[in-house]
């Protein structure tokens, strides 16, 4: 079976720079007013995770 | 919670600086290449000098100094000689170590003193505003050179590699790289020397014609390209270490 994924954003941490955006493959992050959203289309590459300045996401398999 | 997240004073998050700035990726290839190298509070000392990457060395969890502009190498070489035993680490910026404190390189490179340097290199002082540093491009516009920069860039890898020491270049797009080279130069038992090519959009990039931290990012991306050798200098273009 298909592997997924959920992406933790910590909001006290994010400065919304948006560079998470910007590096998603496939467009599953966007920005909202409350701060970065996961629209649950994660592959799982992590490139998110590498390139947030900020230590605030942390990009996690769902286990069922 | 991520391992290496142990090695950051969490308290102080988030740090001070801009949205999307380079300094946080530097801090955190730094965090997961100690954590690799069980590097911790117990065997390292950090010491920084002045500038908005001089902040980095207190947000790690361990004892660090946050010293005079431009005297992070001195401090460090005095740490080490007093202790040996500790891991010894500098981590500022191309304002701080190349300008104001180039003499202090050029020494510790000769005496060969067993600490790494990692300068991280955005081309400008930042914090004081945006103003032409040793590596500022030539003809770049700067808050300093409003008709361009008349002056060529420093090359700080022959000064390094002058007295046989391990130079590395990497750039924070090239993050696992970048790692890896910061791992090289830590488990050196000389003088070794890190220059990582990082972004400052708020102080370098707006007024150079970038739109976004991102796209100085991927500049690096197409700009620098990986190099093999271990034994030859690296081109301008080329990122990888040396050591003769
Ligand atoms: C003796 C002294 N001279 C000048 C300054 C002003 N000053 C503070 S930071 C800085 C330059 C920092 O540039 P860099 O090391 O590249 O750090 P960045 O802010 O780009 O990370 C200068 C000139 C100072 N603090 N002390
Ligand atoms: S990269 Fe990090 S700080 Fe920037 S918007 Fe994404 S989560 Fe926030
Ligand atoms: S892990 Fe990859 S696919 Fe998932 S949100 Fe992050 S960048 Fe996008
Ligand atoms: S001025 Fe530049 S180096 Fe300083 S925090 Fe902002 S982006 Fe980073
Ligand atoms: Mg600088």
């Amino acid at each position: 079976m298909k592997k997924k994924f959920k992406v933790l954003i910590n909001n006290k941490w994010c400065k919304c720079c948006s560079l998470c955006i910007k590096f998603c493959p496939v467009k599953n992050l966007t920005m909202t007013e409350q701060g970065v959203k996961d629209s649950g289309k994660c592959i799982g590459c992590k490139l998110c995770e590498r390139y947030c300045p900020d230590f605030a996401i942390e990009v996690q398999e769902i286990k069922k | 919670m991520q391992d290496y997240l142990t090695l950051l004073k969490l308290k102080k998050l988030p740090t001070t600086w801009c949205p999307g700035c380079g300094n946080g990726l530097v801090v955190k290839a730094l965090a997961q290449a100690m954590h690799e190298l069980k590097m911790n509070k117990h065997n390292t000392v950090i010491v920084s000098g002045i500038g908005c990457n001089g902040r980095s060395a207190g947000y790690f969890n361990l004892e660090s100094i946050h010293t005079l502009h431009g005297r992070a190498i001195p401090v460090a070489e005095g740490i080490k000689t007093a202790n040996p035993k500790l891991n010894v680490i500098v981590l500022s910026g191309d304002g701080d170590l190349l300008a104001i404190g180039g003499n202090h390189l050029l020494h510790a490179s000769r005496r060969k003193t067993n600490i790494t340097v990692i300068c991280v290199n955005n081309r400008i002082y930042g914090m004081t505003g945006g103003q032409a540093s040793p590596t500022t491009p030539l003809n770049a516009k700067t808050a300093s050179t409003p008709f361009g920069n008349e002056f060529p860039e420093i090359d700080v890898q022959p000064v390094v590699l002058a007295n046989n020491n391990l130079y590395a270049r990497s750039t924070v797009y090239h993050f696992d790289h970048l790692k890896q080279v910061i791992k090289k130069a830590l488990l050196d038992k000389e003088f070794s020397f890190v220059e990582v090519m990082s972004n400052c959009y708020q102080g370098y990039g707006k007024k150079a014609g970038y739109m976004h931290p991102y796209e100085i990012i991927m500049d690096f991306k197409k700009n620098y390209n990986m190099s093999r050798s271990h034994k030859k200098e690296l081109k301008k273009n080329e990122i990888g270490f040396v050591k003769k």
